[in-house]
C-alpha cells in the first residue's frame, strides 16, 4: 500500500484550472519533486495534501485511507512547511521550536533542541530572539523544527527560499538522511536540487481556464 | 491534548507579556471611553449614574472588539496559525485555548479595572458586586463569539469595520442583559437572573463557539 | 435520491427547470397581491382604535414574517452548501440575501409610518421595530462579508457559517430584546399584539402573506439563474447560450 496517494484531483482557483485528474502515489523512503511555472498551482496542490485546502474533487488517502478519516494519525506522521517563517519576533529560537512542537505534542529536551540547532548551523542560537534573526536563519529554524518533528512524511514548500549554499547542501543532506532511515518527502523548488539516487517528480501546467486539458503528467505514472 | 491546550496558553501568555504596552492599549481605551461621557454629556453624579452601566458596557464591548484582532492575525500573517490547524490534537481545543488567553489579557483586566471605572460614573457600592460579576461573566463570551468573527476575516485586507459589522449585532444579548444586571442592582434588587442569563449563554458560546470558529479557520485556511 | 438531488442541483439542470417555473409563482403573486390589497384597502372594516392607519398592517407584518422567513431560508442553504458541497444551495443563499434585507427594510419603513399617528413620531424603540433593526444589520453583515472575500467558495462557505451563527442567535436575540422592551417600557400597548383579529382583516393578512411567500420563491428564482450564469459563464454551456442570442 502507498504511503501517500492522490485520486484525480482537479483544483481551480477563481474559476482558473489549475490542474484536473491528477493522480500519483509515494511510498515509503521516496522523494518526490512537483514541479510546475510560477502560478501552476503547486502550493494549492502542497495545501491539498495538508488537508489545508479541499480540491474541487478528488481524493486524498493516506495509508489508504480518505484524509478527512485520518486526520488525527497523518497529521502526527506528517509535517509541513509552507512559505511563512512561523517565527514570533519575541519568542527565542528555542521558545519557536518548541512552541512549533507543542502543536503536535512532542517534548523535547533542551540538549536535543541545542544539538539540532547545531546541525542547521544555528550553534548556540537559542536564546536569540527570533526578531534578530535573518529570513535564512529563520528558516533553518523550520528545518530544525522538521528535523525535531520525527514524522514520516515531510512536505516542505520552497525549502531552499532564503537559503545560502550551505544551506541548500544541508536541506539535500536532510532529505538523504530521511530517505535513507525510510522517510518519504514531496517538495518543490525553483532552484536545482541534486539528489544521489535521483528522484520522481510530478509536473503541474499548462491548464487555462477555457482549454478543458491539462497536461498534469508524471514521470512515472499516469493514470 | 490537555498538555497542547495548556502549552498554547502559556505561549500566547508569554508572547503578551513579552510586549506588555499593546498589554495595556485596550484597558487604557476602555478607561478613555468612559471618561469621555461625563465630559460629553454631564458630570452631575445623578447623571452620570443613570448612564453608567450603559457606558460601561459600551466601551467594555468596544476594548474587546478591538483587542480581537491578536486573536488570530499574528498567527495568520506568520505561518502559525496553518501549523496549528496540522496539529494531531482538535484544532476546537486548541481555539479554545487560544481564546482562554484572549480573555485573561483583555477581558480580565476590563473585569478588574470596573470598579474603578464605577467610582469615575458614580455607581454606588452596593451595585459594584453586580457590575463585576456580570463582566466576568459576559467578557468571555465577547471573546467566544468574537472569535468566530475574527476567523472569518482574518485574510480579508482591512477588514476591521467589517469585523464590527459582523460581530456588534450578535453582541447585543450581552450588552442588554449585562447593562441590565447593574441597572438593576442600582436599585437595590436582586440581579441573579440576570447573572443566570449571562452564565447560559456563557455556557452555550464555550460549547458551540469553539466548534464555529475552528470551521471558520478552516474555511479561511482553504483559500 | 441522492442521485436525483445531485442532478436537479447542477446549476445546468436548474437553469432549465427554473424557466419553466417562474411564470407559475410569478402568476399567482400578482393575482393574490391583487385581491389582497383589494380585501385590505376596500373591503376590510375599519379598526375601532386606530381607524384607517391600521391598513398598513397588511403590508407591514407580512414583509416582517417574511424577513424572518429568508433569513432562515438563507442559513438552511447555507448549511446544506457547507455540509453536502451544492454550489446550488450557496447560490440560493447568496441569492436570497439582498430580497431578506430588503423586506426587512419594508418592514422598518411600514413599521414607522404606522408608528407616526399611533406614537406621534418616526420612531420609538419599540421591541419588533429594534428586533427588526437588529435583522438588517445581521443581513448587512452577512453581504458584507460575502463581497470582502475575493474567493468565490471561501465567500460562499464564510458568509454561510456566519448565517449559521445568526440563526443561532436570532432567538436569543429577540428574546432579549422583547425582555428589554417590557422592562424598560412597562405597560404601553402595544399595537402589534393584537389578541384576536377579525376574520375580515385576516383573510387579507394571509392572502397577501402568500403573495409575499411566492413573490420571494419568483425572485429568488430569477435571482438564482442570474447568479448561475454569472459564476458559470466560462462554461461551455452558457457560452453555448449567449452564442444563440
Amino acid at each position: 500500500m502507498p504511503l501517500l496517494e492522490v485520486k484525480s484531483l482537479e483544483c481551480r482557483r477563481d474559476d482558473r484550472l489549475l490542474f484536473e485528474d491528477l493522480c500519483f502515489s509515494l511510498s515509503d523512503g521516496e522523494v518526490l519533486q512537483i514541479e510546475g511555472a510560477n502560478g501552476s498551482g503547486k502550493t494549492s496542490l502542497l495545501r491539498i495534501l495538508c488537508g489545508l485546502r479541499q480540491a474541487e474533487s478528488g481524493d486524498v488517502c493516506w495509508q489508504g485511507q480518505r484524509l478527512q478519516e485520518a486526520r488525527e494519525d497523518y497529521y502526527a506522521r506528517m509535517v509541513y512547511i509552507g512559505h511563512l517563517p512561523c517565527i514570533k519576533g519575541d519568542l527565542s529560537v528555542a521558545e519557536n521550536i518548541r512552541a512549533l512542537l507543542d502543536t503536535r505534542s512532542q517534548a523535547v529536551s533542551v540538549d536535543v533542541i541545542e544539538q539540532s540547532l547545531a546541525r542547521v548551523g544555528l550553534n548556540g542560537f537559542d536564546d536569540v530572539p527570533g526578531k534578530a534573526l535573518s529570513s535564512g536563519q529563520r528558516r533553518r529554524i523550520l528545518l530544525a523544527f522538521i528535523l525535531l518533528a520525527k514524522a514520516k512524511l515531510w512536505i516542505l514548500d520552497e525549502p531552499l527560499t532564503a537559503l545560502d549554499v550551505s544551506g541548500v547542501a544541508l536541506v539535500e543532506a536532510m532529505i538523504l538522511q530521511h530517505r535513507a532511515t525510510g522517510g518519504s518527502v514531496i517538495f518543490t523548488t525553483h532552484h536545482g536540487m541534486a539528489l544521489d539516487g535521483g528522484m520522481r517528480s510530478v509536473a503541474l501546467g499548462g491548464a487555462s481556464a477555457h482549454k478543458q486539458t491539462s497536461q498534469t503528467r508524471s514521470t512515472t505514472e499516469l493514470c | 491534548m490537555l498538555t497542547a491546550f495548556y502549552h498554547l496558553l502559556l505561549r500566547d501568555l508569554r508572547l503578551a507579556l513579552r510586549s506588555p504596552h499593546e498589554l495595556a492599549n485596550p484597558l487604557i481605551f476602555f478607561v478613555l471611553v468612559v471618561s469621555l461621557f461625563p465630559l460629553a454629556v454631564s458630570p452631575t453624579p445623578d447623571a452620570l449614574r443613570q448612564m453608567a452601566p450603559g457606558v460601561i458596557w459600551v466601551s467594555a464591548l468596544l476594548s474587546v472588539l478591538l483587542s480581537l484582532d491578536r486573536l488570530f492575525k499574528q498567527d495568520y500573517e506568520d505561518g502559525s496559525l496553518d501549523q496549528l490547524m496540522l496539529s494531531p490534537n482538535p484544532l476546537m481545543i486548541l481555539v479554545l485555548a487560544k481564546v482562554f488567553a484572549h480573555w485573561l489579557l483583555t477581558g480580565l483586566p476590563l473585569v478588574l479595572i470596573a470598579p474603578l471605572l464605577g467610582l469615575f460614573m458614580s455607581v454606588p457600592n452596593h451595585a459594584l458586586p453586580a457590575l463585576i460579576f456580570s463582566l466576568l461573566l459576559g467578557t468571555p463570551v465577547l471573546s467566544l463569539i468574537g472569535a468566530i468573527g475574527v476567523s472569518l476575516t482574518v485574510a480579508v485586507n482591512r477588514g476591521g469595520v467589517l469585523l464590527s459589522l459582523i460581530v456588534l449585532p450578535l453582541y447585543i444579548p450581552i450588552l442588554i442583559f449585562g447593562a441590565n444586571a447593574v441597572d438593576v442592582a442600582m436599585d437595590g434588587m436582586r440581579v441573579s437572573g440576570q447573572l443566570l442569563f449571562l452564565g447560559a449563554v456563557l455556557a452555550l458560546a464555550l460549547s458551540l463557539a469553539p466548534l464555529a470558529t475552528a470551521v471558520a479557520l478552516r474555511i479561511t485556511a482553504a483559500r | 435520491m441522492w442521485h436525483w438531488i445531485q442532478r436537479f442541483s447542477s446549476p445546468k439542470h436548474f437553469y432549465v427547470i427554473s424557466a419553466k417555473l417562474i411564470p407559475w409563482f410569478a402568476v399567482p403573486t400578482a393575482l393574490l397581491m391583487i385581491v389582497g390589497l383589494y380585501q385590505g384597502l376596500f373591503v376590510a372594516p375599519p379598526d375601532y382604535q386606530q381607524g384607517e392607519s391600521y391598513r398598513i398592517m397588511f403590508v407591514h407584518v407580512p414583509a416582517a414574517w417574511m424577513s424572518l422567513f429568508i433569513y432562515v431560508v438563507m442559513a438552511v442553504s447555507a448549511g446544506i452548501g457547507l455540509i453536502w458541497q451544492i454550489k446550488l444551495a450557496d447560490m440560493v443563499a447568496v441569492a436570497s440575501a439582498p430580497i431578506g434585507a430588503s423586506f426587512t427594510f419594508l418592514a422598518l419603513v411600514t413599521g414607522s409610518l404606522w408608528g407616526k399617528p399611533m406614537w406621534g413620531t418616526y420612531w420609538v424603540w419599540d421591541a419588533r421595530l429594534t428586533s427588526e433593526l437588529i435583522l438588517l444589520f445581521l443581513y448587512f453583515g452577512y453581504m458584507a462579508l460575502q463581497s470582502a472575500i475575493e474567493d468565490q467558495r471561501t465567500a460562499d462557505k464564510a458568509s454561510g457559517l456566519l448565517a449559521i451563527v445568526g440563526v443561532v442567535n436570532i432567538p436569543i436575540i429577540h428574546y432579549s430584546v422583547v425582555w428589554w422592551n417590557t422592562l424598560h417600557q412597562g405597560a404601553t400597548v402595544t399595537k402589534f399584539a393584537k389578541p384576536s383579529i377579525d376574520i375580515h382583516m385576516l383573510i387579507p393578512l394571509l392572502l397577501m402573506a402568500l403573495a409575499f411567500q411566492l413573490f420571494y420563491f419568483a425572485v429568488i428564482l430569477v435571482r438564482t439563474r442570474n447568479e448561475v450564469l454569472y459564476r458559470e459563464r466560462n462554461r461551455r454551456w452558457v457560452r453555448e447560450l449567449i452564442e444563440q442570442l
